[in-house]
């Protein structure tokens, strides 16, 4: 897979630091399951996180902290190892977990245009779904209030920055306007993250949206 | 020795001891060096004393059972442990799941190399005093960045450390690991 748009370092260091919204964790873990640079990347990041804990400084335990820990160690027993790796699979481990499934195991709605979504259930701070847009159609032309990440899972589309393909993943803020369009060829299929509702420009969309939850 | 003295490759020795021995005196130096490390940086992310305490040791409980786990080619000691902290820290803290990307398939013919272990440690040590020499002003953010006290546009300003080094060697483990797989 050639992956062309990869994540951000304030994404990277975000999401090492543990303060992203789950919505956003979700498109960041599936991206960097489908991309081996940012996997090294995030690694860098959490090792500067190593390199705070080890300066943090330290606060005593409890007397008979070692012993209870070797306690809960006792009563939890050893963890068998349950790797969910599926070759197979369109979508990567932590969106299958996300979805109860791969792709078959989604329960779409429709949006309107052809397009259809499913939203993925997170903490509500911010939203986080699937999107299959049909090949050769558009999603409404649309800006963003706070920041949308949109990951392609399958097909490609094009907007006015540039091409989108499996992989690839693109971060939307209040400055891009665009009009997504799908490839011809295969659905494109989307994972999409925002933390404010988009902004739409033609009247009807607008009046859906509060439906739809976009 | 004090523990301030000994060098991640005892980290990485008394890693190895728990995994392949359940090793518990090896396991008893970690937890004398880590443990009120995690404590400290729990509590510094917003936990009370009692809190930290108990996810402390759940922390390092979690050290132990996912000893095989821990792969010297791609992080030091002290950042696997952080990243353990981190997720109990969003569980307890902030009551929310940590989607974590995709295992990579493990087995015993992908042993970590041992030379890709050594320069890793080297780099992690590296990265320690690069951090450790910055400006007091930018120390803090990055600190406050994973104490999590930054939002994410603060969190921006953070960024641009010297990373470059340490991400190709991870880079390099990865493909070799991707290739063993094969």
């Amino acid at each position: 897979m050639s992956i062309k748009h990869h994540l951000n370092d304030a994404l990277l260091m975000a999401y090492s630091a543990g303060t992203l919204p789950e919505a956003f964790s979700l498109v960041v873990a599936t991206h960097i399951s489908m991309c081996d640079d940012c996997r090294a990347r995030l690694a860098s990041f959490d090792a500067v996180g190593g390199a705070v804990l080890e300066d943090v400084g330290s606060v005593a335990m409890d007397d008979d902290a070692f012993a209870a820990t070797m306690a809960l160690i006792e009563d939890a027993g050893d963890e068998a190892i349950i790797a969910d790796i599926d070759a197979g699979a369109l979508f990567p481990a932590p969106l299958r977990d996300y979805v109860g499934g791969d792709l078959d195991a989604v329960k779409w709605r429709p949006a309107g245009g052809g397009v259809r979504q499913a939203i993925l259930k997170t903490s509500p701070n911010a939203t986080v779904r699937l999107i299959r847009i049909p090949a050769g159609a558009s999603v409404p032309d649309h800006g963003h209030r706070g920041t949308e990440l949109t990951l392609v899972l399958q097909g490609a589309f094009r907007d006015e920055e540039d091409r989108f393909g499996p992989g690839d993943i693109e971060v939307a803020d209040e400055h891009l306007h665009h009009t997504p369009v799908a490839e011809e060829g295969a659905d494109c299929i989307c994972l999409a993250a925002t933390d404010a509702p988009l902004k739409f420009n033609a009247l009807l969309p607008r009046i859906a949206q509060p439906f739809l939850r976009i | 020795m004090s523990t301030a003295e000994m060098s991640d490759a005892t980290w990485i020795d008394c890693m190895q001891r728990v995994h392949a021995g359940r090793d518990k005196s090896a396991f008893a130096e970690l937890f004398r060096h880590f443990a009120p490390r995690v404590k400290a940086f729990l509590m510094k992310s917003g936990a009370d004393a009692s809190m930290a305490e108990e996810c402390t040791q759940e922390v390092m409980a979690t050290v132990w059972r996912k000893a095989h786990m821990f792969d010297p080619s791609r992080a030091s000691v002290a950042t696997w442990i952080f990243t353990i902290a981190r997720n109990r820290k969003i569980d307890a803290l902030r009551k929310q799941r940590r989607p974590e990307p995709e295992d990579l398939p493990w087995g015993p013919e992908a042993e970590p190399d041992q030379a890709d272990a050594m320069t890793l440690q080297q780099e992690s040590e590296r990265l320690g005093k690069a951090i450790a020499a910055l400006p007091e002003k930018q120390r803090e953010l990055i600190e406050k960045a994973y104490f999590g006290d930054l939002s994410h546009s603060e969190i921006a300003e953070a960024t641009g450390l010297p990373l470059g080094t340490i991400k190709s060697r991870i880079r390099l483990a990865l493909d070799r690991l991707r290739h063993a797989m094969q």
